[in-house]
């Protein structure tokens, strides 16, 4: 790896010891010799496994449960439902004070989406918890779903979900994150060109190698050691111990090596209903997703629908910035409120605009609950801001670097979410790009520092 | 459910366990000979994590019976390094960054092993066939098929 030192010359400090070279990983040497332990490397004696009755519909009303046939299959040691949870309401990010709690670990009355867990079936091998659960009959009335963001927007919309009472998550600012930046519509009136366009996406599945799960021992005491690939070891304990209604030091967290996470092991959604299923039959239960539960089951990258319109003078220069950002939720909010208030405070992106007006909305539809996934809230939105920057550059005929170099943010520009830039450095990233690809920009653009703005 | 008896060598030593009929191999090496180096990673033969080298030939073991393995050898990454030396694929999987997450790796060394063991001078595209059937889902195979080629030219510039 070659070090391109000219840049931020003077802020350096070349007494570089580990930059710049390469180091193996801590962790090759026990993956290159399948020595790594990962969660589901383990067996214990009178191991239990847990498959889930999961909803075949998007959205419906439980009517009834009948577990009699299933239970009475060989193997099968106990089935649990809603009532055998002790606080069946949960939201992962109440543990910063993100409300409203929305989701049931295992259904009440109703379904929001296919895949939501309806009853846990505990038996002696998987192959009998598999046959049981194909064999709880559960009575559904299915109601009319809204399966994308226009439905759920429409004034008739079935509510999704009730804890809700809306089909969008109602911030502290109101129906979406805002941002307000100067006067956009002024922007607009002042502008030679308006670019209005709407971007979409669909939701992306991580498909980790390995498929998320956990397997919990119960330990003298009324402590559970729960071994688990969660990538989030303090936000799975205390959400454990908030819906078991026990104190957090019962639970012991073994996390670990993980087979790919990608965000989507994030959520937590195994653990909990695992560690109750070992409290009430005493023995250790392994509930680990099959590779249709991964691809279903698991919360994908949400949809997205950008609508971005611009303002731009005929020299290049971007005077205004409008954002209106859908973000498909699907039936509870998981991780999803925090990615669509992380969309609004990004959306200028990395250049500085003096008038913005973005409006960021978490919307729920009966579909997946969607969640973490590398940079979500942000990563779509910069695919969107980026096709619309080639664009306005095609719009204005200029060259997209150098159209890019004109509005990038300097240190110093002050954000439209009010915070200052520091440490910018896309110019130089930009400078550099061109060079390497040898797609040469007007030479005063190489002259251009993110630490000042020229006269 | 009747219990079959299946023996077989397993990384050179003698196995041997009573299964379920219709035991998988997988199932049979992780959950009864505790052989957890090798991992599964969909249980239906799309992912190639379970990677085995039977009696020669590279198998998913996820959907090979463990009572169709009698008496054969059968070989995991677990035996790959020798004398508490790593094989020079291994070397070269941890020089190269070809292992991330790592769950992928037991299955695609064993791939790049039954290459390398017919062929020892395999082309790119000879080791991209080769592991056409192994998903990883962090590297994006370059430093895999760089790390294959490395130890390929390892190997044949020592036996040289
Ligand atoms: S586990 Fe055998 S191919 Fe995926
Ligand atoms: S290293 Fe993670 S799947 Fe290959």
């Amino acid at each position: 790896m070659e070090l391109r030192k000219s840049y931020f010359a003077d802020e350096r400090d070349d007494h570089l010891v580990e930059v710049g070279k390469p180091r193996a990983r801590t962790d090759a040497l026990g993956h290159v010799t399948g020595a790594s332990r990962f969660f589901a490397d383990r067996n214990f004696p009178g191991m239990l496994h847990l498959k889930m009755v999961r909803s075949p519909h998007h959205h419906a009303r439980i009517r009834a449960i009948d577990t009699a046939a299933a239970e009475r299959l060989p193997g099968v040691v106990r089935i649990l439902t809603a009532r055998d949870v002790p606080h069946n309401l949960y939201t992962i990010l109440t543990l910063i004070q993100v409300g409203p709690e929305d989701e049931n670990v295992l259904a009440t009355d109703k379904v929001r989406w296919q895949g939501e867990a309806v009853a846990a079936v505990l038996a002696l091998s998987e192959r009998a918890a598999t046959e049981a659960a194909a064999r709880v009959a559960v009575d559904y009335e299915v109601l009319p779903a809204v399966l994308d963001i226009d439905a759920a927007l429409q004034a008739e919309a079935p509510i999704v979900n009730e804890y809700h009472g809306r089909n969008y998550y109602r911030y502290d600012s109101g129906e979406c994150r805002k941002v307000r930046y100067g006067d956009v519509e002024a922007g607009f009136r002042a502008a030679d060109h308006i670019l209005d366009q709407t971007y979409s996406s669909s939701p992306i599945e991580h498909a980790p190698t390995e498929t998320t799960g956990c397997i919990v021992v119960p330990e003298p005491g009324e402590r559970f050691t729960c071994y688990t690939n969660t990538q989030a070891m303090f936000f799975t304990l205390d959400v454990v111990a908030m819906i078991l209604e026990v104190p957090g030091h019962r639970l012991h967290m073994v996390g670990g090596t993980v087979g790919g996470g990608f965000g989507g092991k994030v959520d937590v959604i195994v653990e909990p209903i695992a560690v109750l299923a070992a409290k009430l039959t005493g023995r250790p239960v392994s509930f680990i997703y099959s590779r249709a539960e991964e691809m279903q089951v698991s919360s994908p990258r949400g949809a997205e629908r950008i609508r971005i319109k611009d303002g731009v003078l005929r020299d290049g220069r971007i005077v205004a910035r409008q954002v209106t950002a859908w973000l498909d939720a699907g039936a509870y909010s998981r991780h999803s409120t925090y990615g669509a208030q992380k969309a609004a405070a990004h959306f200028p992106g990395p250049y500085t605009i003096p008038n913005v007006a973005v409006d960021s909305y978490c919307i729920y539809t009966n579909r997946t609950p969607s969640s973490a996934m590398r940079g979500f809230g942000v990563t779509i939105g910069d695919f969107a801001l980026e096709v619309q920057m080639d664009k306005l550059a095609r719009l204005v005929g200029m060259h997209p670097l150098e159209f890019r170099c004109l509005n990038a943010y300097r240190d110093g520009d002050m954000k439209a979410h009010r915070q200052p830039t520091e440490g910018a450095a896309l110019v130089e990233c930009m400078q550099e790009a061109s060079r390497l690809a040898g797609w040469p920009m007007a030479q005063h653009f190489y002259a251009m520092s993110s630490r000042r703005r020229e006269a | 459910m009747p219990k079959v008896a299946i023996r077989f060598t397993l990384n050179g030593s003698e196995a041997a366990e009573f299964v379920e009929s219709g035991t998988t191999l997988l199932g049979a090496l992780r959950d009864k000979l505790g052989e957890t180096s090798v991992k599964g990673g969909c249980l239906q033969g799309t992912c190639g994590a379970c990677s085995v080298i039977i009696d020669g030939a590279l198998k998913l073991s996820c959907l090979t019976l463990a009572e169709s393995c009698q008496d054969a050898r059968i070989e995991t990454v677990a035996a790959l390094a020798r004398g508490g030396l790593l094989h020079p694929l291994q070397r070269a999987f941890v020089e190269t960054f070809a292992t991330q997450c790592g769950f992928c790796t037991s299955g695609m060394l064993m791939a790049a092993k039954a290459l390398l063991d017919h062929n020892a001078t395999p082309s790119r595209e000879d080791v991209i066939e080769a592991i056409s059937g192994n998903i990883c889902r962090c590297t994006g195979y370059e430093p895999i098929i760089q790390a294959i080629l490395a130890a390929s030219r390892a190997a044949t510039s020592t036996a040289a």
